[in-house]
């Protein structure tokens, strides 16, 4: 069995208004960050999985993906993956 | 409506468990019966509720957790079988999810959790949810929710609107829902999500009545 570091990065899709990064951009700006053209949050989720090798873990991940990390309605995930 | 005997789910967070339980009961007079969300023997009810609140504390996203408990996944046969379901608030949230209705339900526009009145514009009187006595086509019911913004891709857009799945519309959008989208049916008609709470509206002495209907239309076969 291999173990597997996987990073799963959530995101809103562009097309979906993101309130809370807009929130989050106005307080940079107050802060005095200047050039902020754009802020969107997401989620990052950190997974240590046990398989048999690189495409047998990429399944799982895919699967997780798709029907829990991410609500493909409404966003879009990639991952890295990297073997420990 | 002797037996007939609405199930009221309860997931861990659920908080409107128990108003949808007493409008049902007491203003209504049809039995209930709570559903503990782990359970999936669904035989004994004839409609379902999925009641408000914040399900595994809106954990990932509303109602992304509570798309798998056992109870849920019960859910499609009973679905299928024509038997109603009734989704309010979170339980719309979970009705989405778990992709019974389309679309999802995300932070509301301006971030603020509203907490409101609002009026309401009668769509759709598929599934008899809203066919109400006296032909009321505007409905006034309290709304309370940080997440209720509803939102689509305009080919689902589309597709509700060409087949009469909008229910409710918002009259003054209060959350940027797409295209004022305040509740949805399925296909069939059977299955009703809406982020309004009928339940808080069953007596005048709480503020209006205009809930009852839909409370009632479980009932229908």
């Amino acid at each position: 069995m291999d173990q597997f570091a996987v990073k799963v990065f959530v995101r809103l899709r562009p097309s979906v208004l993101d309130p809370a990064g807009e929130a989050t951009k106005f307080a940079s700006i107050k802060l005095g960050a200047e050039g902020i053209k754009s802020l969107r949050i997401g989620k990052m989720i950190e997974v240590k999985i046990e398989g048999n090798g690189e495409n047998e873990v990429r399944k799982k991940i895919d699967l997780l993906c798709d029907r829990l990390f991410a609500n493909t309605v409404i966003e879009d995930y990639e991952y890295s993956l990297e073997k420990l | 409506m002797d037996n007939f005997t609405v199930g009221v789910v309860v997931f861990p967070g659920s908080n409107c468990d128990r108003d949808v339980s007493w409008a049902l009961e007491g203003c209504l007079d049809i039995r209930t019966k709570y559903l503990w969300h782990e359970s999936s023997d669904l035989s004994d009810v004839d409609a379902i509720v999925l009641p408000g609140g914040f399900s595994y504390g809106d954990y990932l996203r509303c109602g992304a957790i509570a798309r798998f408990s056992p109870l849920i996944n019960a859910l499609d046969e009973f679905v299928k079988s024509g038997k109603r379901v009734l989704g309010i608030c979170n339980g719309f949230q979970i009705l989405t999810e778990s992709g019974f209705l389309p679309g999802a339900l995300v932070a509301n526009k301006n971030l603020n959790f509203i907490c409101d009145d609002v009026e309401l514009d009668i769509v759709s009187s598929k599934g008899g949810w809203f066919n109400n006595g006296d032909e009321k086509q505007t409905i006034k019911l309290p709304i309370a929710h940080g997440e209720g913004r509803y939102h689509c891709d305009s080919d689902t857009l589309k597709k509700l609107v060409d087949n009469e799945l909008i229910a409710l519309r918002y009259k003054n959008n209060p959350n940027g829902s797409s295209f004022d989208i305040a509740g949805i049916t399925n296909e069939k008609g059977n299955v009703l999500g809406l982020m309004p709470h009928p339940e808080r509206a069953c007596d005048e002495t709480i503020g209006g009545t205009d809930g009852l209907f839909t409370l009632k239309s479980l009932i229908l076969k």
